[in-house]
């Protein structure tokens, strides 16, 4: 758009600093009858960015199943919400903090923490669980180990602090992410099904009260930046990150969930992105009121602040709620006591307007409807890439000999190593319900008072969705499904992080589209619907994308904690079986990446019927207390998942296997695969009920010894595959 | 037994060593918010864990300085029972019922693991059922350190009531999680009716969470 064009008073160069397009201007001016002024403009930046308003994505989420016998609450509050028996609710949802993360790893990760944590407890639940999904650079790249630990322990630095104990997550080591980190937290919480708070406001005259912390000059314009690219400068923009207190968020907690036992709030909403703005929009849009704020009755922590940088801030722990007028006081002790803001700033109104006054002088006046539902909506343009094709890997090229030193370098590697290191900084047992700590398919906590329990899990194969972006959406929350039903549960909803580069990209665009397309059938099939999510786009520096990452949270209900299952081998004489046929897909595989340093060849494919058997099969085993551990087969194969059992439970097995080619049987990553231990008094019974189930079941060896040993003639201690399997994260973060 | 919770803003093993007490002694412990000054019909007070203050300043520094904390001080004067865990060790080191310091762990990092200890003091009212015991540590500062004098007199008063040791009890430097001095774990007064100790008896006090070697702390106490 050339300045020629520029037809208005407002500076050309103002609205593109505030990441608005020309035509998005030209519908501001046409729907407030002027041109907006600096406040208007900032509110209109805020609530129009790619963060807050989903523009390019919403049409697609559309697509997504959101529905289900046991969904209360689809994608479009604070969180979603699931029904796990006796009046209980599961809350939960995922969300990314990667561009303030990449700036700042410790304040980026900490904040994110904290941002989704008030996500479910503005809900009314208490959180029960923290997890995250990470991917960093290449461990050679110069800013990974600072990120990395940055990170990690900014996550930790929050969780532990509030007392959520962090029990599970992912992480990935890949070049895509060089230059831009993706840092996705998720939290569950537990709520009584008749005590969920929702965020429209109601009730024309009803008080609208700010609580938390004060307000500083922090973050301002957090949600735009979040929205655009990065370049080499992106250091510069370390002023917009937050700086997160989880002491005070721990305080806003404990208030808020004292005060949800007294139906007094009748709306809340936390202030996240974009602070003030899109709270006091938010809430006025879904109860189809107006509001009308005195932004000097906020609380404030720097002198002199404006309008513009009032309603903009990001600062953290904050929350806005509409109470019943008779509870003010009442209200107000309660916040008092945990020594915390407690300020009515303004009115619920009839005029379905914002209005903003400060000293006796109206700062803004925008009718709410022209800034959510006349919100930009894009159909971007999409390309379609073809999934990468089938390579013809020869058996003639391996040696069984390399079985053993191949699995030693396998799970030595960043990508397969043990995560002990992370999860070690992080209290994963506060709280004292963590049933199944980190390190085993899913994390299992139980919900406090009773014997039931709720899985969780985060995955995605990055890789995979690259590739064969179709497959690899199926794959993200097929996989999730397979960890639930390991640990025992029934695999019931999930929350996804949608982490792509510039929409604005037509192949970038085809791969939303296709994960979409993925996702959505075997969410589909699985009757394993989306209840929350968040979509962060433009996850590119200097022109390069990220690998397409949809990271999906998926949560199962144990209906009796007795029957949860964990990977770890228990007993000498047990039988060990694959369910699922192997086939031998070596293309495309963490083998070809670690070993033949090749990312070459075609995804695996997830047949949803086969799958959904086989799954069917591993929970029936376990509800009859036929299994003693099981894990999924996913990344690597079924040799990693072996060892990864043999690791857990400190015990060896005997592999028998009449496979020609043994590296393909081995490290070959086909789908829909578990391993269970049996004992040998079970066993028929096992072999009868797959007959039932009509899947494919083969026996794999014998739990016993001290070595992992294949066909008497490999074999590698238990103690050494711990050695090296632990070994990666402490070397290279303390060198 | 009558027991008590001491709540602090930043306290959050609060709710989870009232549950284990719970558990374990059939009745409901009483929380007290740390405003309050009065603590009568005591049998034991808990200083549980958490980072009171969110660890500003110094960790525990802030809440020895509460309303509560002067009557903590006075019964434990008097002779009632008092354990402080984790965050409630620091806040006990502050109010200077216990000696030394817990400084930074020798790592620089947040530990939370499994770590084995062992009941050096043996006779005292926490001690007499235990010996050695698997429960989790989950600190940031947990190394224990005293001057030399100091831990003359601690040594030689049997106010060492937990080393950390291996899975046979044995006291070694690989067992030392945090790099405390001569792996002290938990430390008693000079009257032995106040405990310090790090590691979290409240979280391994059933089996289904993996352990439950936790509750022979309180046991010992409640018997």
């Amino acid at each position: 758009m050339s300045i020629s064009n520029w037809k208005y008073n407002t500076e050309q160069s103002l609205v593109e600093n505030h990441g608005l397009k020309h035509d998005e201007f030209e519908s501001i001016v046409e729907g407030l009858g002027r041109e907006p002024n600096l406040t208007e403009l900032g509110i209109f930046s805020a609530m129009w960015n790619e963060h807050c308003s989903y523009k390019s994505s919403k049409y697609w989420l559309k697509k997504l199943p959101t529905s289900g016998d046991r969904v209360v609450q689809g994608p479009g509050e604070n969180a979603g919400v699931i029904d796990i028996d006796d009046g209980d609710v599961a809350v939960f949802k995922m969300e990314s903090h990667n561009h303030p993360s990449f700036i700042e790893p410790y304040q980026g990760a900490a904040t994110g923490v904290g941002g989704i944590l008030r996500d479910v407890f503005t809900m009314g639940a208490r959180p029960v669980a923290n997890l995250n999904a990470l991917r960093f650079g290449e461990i050679d790249h110069p800013k990974t180990k600072h990120l990395l630990s940055g990170v990690v322990e900014g996550i930790g630095g929050y969780g532990n602090c509030i007392g959520i104990p962090t029990v599970g997550g992912e992480v990935n080591f890949h070049p895509s992410y060089n230059g831009n980190i993706l840092v996705n937290a998720m939290t569950v919480g537990i709520a009584k099904k008749d005590k969920i708070f929702y965020s429209a406001a109601a009730g024309i005259g009803n008080p609208v009260v700010y609580v938390g912390s004060k307000t500083g000059r922090d973050g301002i314009h957090g949600a735009t930046m979040a929205s655009a690219e990065f370049d080499d400068d992106s250091e510069d923009k370390k002023p917009t990150v937050q700086v997160g207190d989880p002491f005070t968020e721990k305080l806003l907690l404990e208030a808020c969930l004292e005060l949800m036992k007294e139906e007094a709030i009748i709306a809340i909403q936390d202030m996240g992105a974009a602070g003030l703005t899109s709270s006091s929009i938010e809430m006025a849009s879904k109860g189809n009121v107006g509001l009308e704020i005195d932004l000097t009755k906020v609380p404030m922590r720097a002198q002199n602040m404006t309008a513009y940088e009032l309603m903009l801030s990001e600062s953290q722990e904050r929350m806005l709620m509409v109470i019943d007028p008779t509870k003010e006081s009442l209200a107000r002790n309660i916040f008092r006591k945990w020594d915390l803001e407690f300020e009515v700033i303004g009115k619920v109104t009839d005029t379905k307007n914002l209005v903003l006054n400060m000293n006796g002088k109206e700062e803004a006046c925008i009718p709410i409807n022209i800034l959510v539902e006349d919100a930009p909506e894009y159909q971007r343009d999409y390309v379609i890439r073809e999934p990468s094709k089938r390579i013809k890997i020869i058996q003639d090229q391996f040696d069984q000999k390399t079985i053993i030193p191949d699995l030693i370098e396998m799970i030595s590697h960043p990508n397969l190593c043990s995560r002990k290191w992370i999860w070690e900084q992080y209290d994963h047992m506060v709280m004292a319900d963590t049933i199944v700590r980190p390190g085993s398919d899913a994390a299992v906590v139980r919900v406090h008072g009773t014997n039931k329990g709720i899985a969780i899990s985060t995955d995605c194969s990055p890789i995979y969705c690259k590739h064969n972006s179709f497959e690899g959406g199926k794959h993200a929350i097929v996989e999730t499904w397979r960890n639930i039903i390991a640990s025992g549960a029934l695999p019931i909803a999930v929350t996804d992080c949608m982490n792509f580069g510039n929409p604005e990209k037509p192949e970038i665009m085809g791969e939303f589209v296709e994960c979409i397309r993925g996702m959505a059938e075997s969410c589909s099939y699985l009757n394993y619907p989306v209840i929350s999510g968040n979509v962060s786009l433009y996850n590119e520096t200097n022109g390069v994308g990220i690998y397409p990452t949809p990271a999906i949270g998926g949560v199962g209900l144990i209906k009796d904690l007795s029957k949860t299952m964990t990977i770890g081998l228990k007993n000498e004489g047990n039988i060990i079986c694959v369910i699922g046929e192997t086939s031998g897909h070596l293309n495309m595989s963490q083998y070809l990446s670690i070993i033949k340093n090749k990312e070459e060849g075609c995804v695996p494919e997830i047949n949803l019927k086969i799958e959904k058997k086989n799954g069917m099969f591993v929970l029936d085993c376990i509800e009859g207390h036929l299994t003693v551990s099981v894990h999924d087969i996913g990344e690597g194969g079924l040799l990693i998942a072996m060892s990864e059992m043999c690791m857990a439970g400190n015990l060896g097995v005997q592999i028998e296997v009449k496979k020609e080619f043994l590296h393909a049987y081995l490290f070959g990553e086909d789908q829909g695969r578990y391993l269970i231990e049996v004992s040998e008094k079970n066993y028929e019974k096992v072999i009868a009920l797959a007959k039932d189930y009509s899947i494919y079941i083969e026996k794999l060896g014998v739990v016993g010894g001290t070595d992992l040993k294949i066909n008497h003639l490999n074999k590698v201690s238990i103690a050494q595959l711990v050695e090296k399997n632990s070994e990666f994260f402490e070397k290279y973060t303390g060198e | 037994m009558k027991s008590k919770v001491i709540v602090f803003p930043g306290s959050n093993c609060d709710r989870d060593v009232a549950v284990a007490i719970k558990k374990i002694s059939g009745s409901e412990p009483q929380m007290v918010w740390h405003k309050e000054t009065s603590l009568s019909n005591s049998d034991l007070i808990i200083v549980p864990g958490g980072f009171s203050y969110g660890d500003y300043l110094r960790c525990g520094a802030i809440a020895s300085t509460s309303p509560i904390i002067n009557e903590v001080v006075k019964k434990a004067n008097e002779g009632v029972p008092v354990i402080g865990i984790c965050n409630g060790f620091q806040i006990l080191i502050e109010t200077s019922l216990l000696d030394g310091a817990l400084i930074r762990n020798n790592s620089l990092s947040f530990i939370c693991r499994d770590v084995y200890i062992k009941s050096e003091n043996q006779t005292s009212i926490f001690t007499k059922k235990t010996n050695i015991a698997k429960m989790p540590i989950a600190h940031n500062e947990g190394n224990y350190f005293a001057s030399d004098e100091t831990l003359k007199k601690i040594v030689g008063n049997d106010q060492v009531a937990f080393k950390y040791c291996n899975q046979e009890g044995e006291i070694t430097s690989q067992s030392n999680p945090n790099g405390s001095l001569e792996n002290i774990a938990g430390i008693l007064n000079d009257r032995k009716n106040v405990l310090g100790l790090m590691p979290h008896p409240e979280r391994a006090a059933e089996s289904a969470l993996g352990c439950d070697d936790g509750k022979y702390i309180f046991e010992s106490i409640l018997s």
